[in-house]
């Protein structure tokens, strides 16, 4: 017998009116693993992960967190899964009028989960998690874009899920922070034993962090496999994009 | 052939617009009544409603003032003119007081907080939606109409009949001056309103503030909820609350007059 996936995802479409996004996107994702969609802007990825994060519903097809069926599940239902995956957006998408300290309190004030001295013992756990210590009375406007990138996964963090949806997590960075915030994703995986599905069309991230990874195409999926795997591909597509980070491109 | 590809073009623009129309009155009306259930279900937040109180309500009173004390002036400066030169001067205080309470003063409350704060909530909402907070919210299972719409209709509706009777204190208060400067004693100003209204007619002008605030709301918070593609986008949703609401004010104003006041009026 195998053990249930963490991620179930089967026959996956998702249309924006008339134009098909994603088309039969099949795919199980296991318990701690972290597993890399890849492809070029516009493929799709960021549409799938929405989908897994539950933010849009897929016209097609079912997506199974932990046994649960989010595609055909109702707003109230769907909000306690959601209450298990943690999110962290391209852009952060920290609040701006909040503190880093309010950013990352707010899924526990929200569901009251946490006050007081615990509420602030948990902020600065998170925050040493992410290397933020001490950043807690700071406004997301006076952070670089890796602060506030750290920022957001220490708010996912904070209501403590079991999965992890990164959206880019290295866009826009430097090599050197976007080196930083691959080993953070590692690390808070090793860590906490999180199962992470990471969104990138940034080859070298894909590549060092991935257990296995997908590429998707023009909203299918066109591969599946390891990092060494996708590597030495003989799939056209593929090899072009895998190896375009070799060549520079 | 040329006149049939123009009519089917014509008649395809008229089914979009009138697609959109529904689209639109079904998305307003969907928001205002989720955050009417989050209000009766006691999941609105108490500190937001009050900030958001203060934001739209009390900080909208100086605009308030400025175009009701302008616009009874405006209004005293041509009516005492011609009822004096008729002889109806004593008529003065009363026409002005009722145009004010039934409806100016209401009109002007509405369309300066559909200008002022309508446009803020539909920028601050928009702003939210493009830069993916609003995803954030639901992401961690936080429903945008609960955290976001629900204090400011609570807030809105809460203050607007302030603001209605602010404006009409305001628009009356400047009139009694300017009337005053044009030959009406202000005893007889004040004398023919009290012969003329009652607060049955300043009820009937603060009930329409009611229904204009739940408009604001439900229009910004809907306008700025759908904004996209960026600061673009954000512009967009804030121009067109701003239209739209005032043009749903001044269009529901019509009928709330009818309803309120028409069968009064068909029984005299």
């Amino acid at each position: 017998m195998t053990a249930q996936p963490a991620i179930a995802v089967e026959n996956v479409g998702y249309r924006a009116s008339d134009r098909v996004i994603l088309s039969g996107v099949s795919f199980n994702v296991a318990r701690g693993e972290v597993f890399s969609l890849m492809g070029q802007s516009g493929s799709g990825k960021t549409t799938l992960l929405k989908c897994l994060g539950g933010l849009i519903r897929p016209t097609g097809g079912s997506i199974r967190i932990d046994g649960h069926d989010i595609a055909a599940m109702g707003e109230a239902d769907l909000n306690r899964v959601r209450l298990r995956i943690g999110f962290v957006f391209q852009y952060a998408a920290l609040f701006d009028s909040m503190t880093v300290f309010d950013n990352v309190a707010f899924g526990l004030v929200q569901h009251r989960r946490a006050k007081g001295s615990q509420l602030r013992t948990i902020v600065r756990e998170r925050l040493a998690d992410v290397h933020l210590e001490g950043a807690e009375g700071l406004y997301p406007a006076e952070l670089s874009g890796g602060m506030q990138k750290r920022v957001g996964l220490a708010r996912a963090l904070a209501i403590d899920p079991a999965v992890l949806l990164y959206d880019e997590p290295t866009s826009g960075l430097d090599p050197v922070t976007g080196r930083a915030i691959d080993d953070l994703i590692v690390e808070t995986r090793d860590r906490l034993g999180v199962t992470s599905v990471v969104v990138s069309h940034d080859i070298p991230t894909v590549l060092r962090i991935s257990d296995r990874a997908a590429m998707i195409s023009e909203g299918m999926l066109v591969a599946l496999d390891t990092p060494e795997g996708l590597r030495d591909s003989d799939e056209p597509l593929v090899r072009e994009f895998v190896h375009s980070a070799d060549s520079g491109g | 052939m040329a006149t049939e590809g123009a009519a089917v073009r014509r008649n395809g623009r008229q089914s979009n617009a009138l697609y959109d129309t529904l689209i639109f009155v079904g998305d307003s009306w969907g928001i205002a009544l989720q955050a009417i259930g989050c209000i009766l279900r006691g999941k609105v937040r108490l500190r937001e409603t009050v900030r958001q109180m203060a934001a739209i309500g009390v900080d909208s009173l100086p605009i308030v003032v400025a175009t009701a004390v302008s616009t009874g002036a405006v209004l005293a400066f041509y009516m005492s003119g011609v009822l004096v030169q008729f002889g109806a001067d004593a008529f003065t205080g009363g026409t002005i007081a009722l145009t004010f309470l039934l409806e100016l003063g209401p009109l002007l409350a509405g369309v300066m907080v559909a200008a002022r704060s309508g446009a803020a909530i539909a920028a601050e909402i928009g702003t939210m939606v493009v830069t993916e907070q609003v995803d954030a919210l639901r992401s961690m299972a936080v429903s945008p109409i609960a955290y976001l719409v629900a204090p400011r209709l609570a807030a809105c509706v809460a203050m607007m009949p302030l603001c209605g009777f602010v404006s009409d204190v305001a628009g009356i208060g400047g009139s009694i001056v300017m009337a005053s400067l044009h030959g009406v004693p202000v005893e007889a100003f004040l004398d023919s309103m009290r012969l003329m209204a009652d607060e049955t007619d300043l009820a009937k002008g603060l009930i329409k503030t009611l229904w204009f605030g739940l408009t604001i709301v439900a229009v910004a918070c809907r306008q700025g909820l759908r904004a996209k593609r960026g600061a673009a986008g954000v512009g967009r949703a804030t121009t067109s609350s701003v239209v739209l609401c005032v043009v749903l004010i001044f269009v529901s104003d019509f009928f709330l007059a009818q309803l309120l006041t028409g069968a009064s009026v068909a029984t005299q």
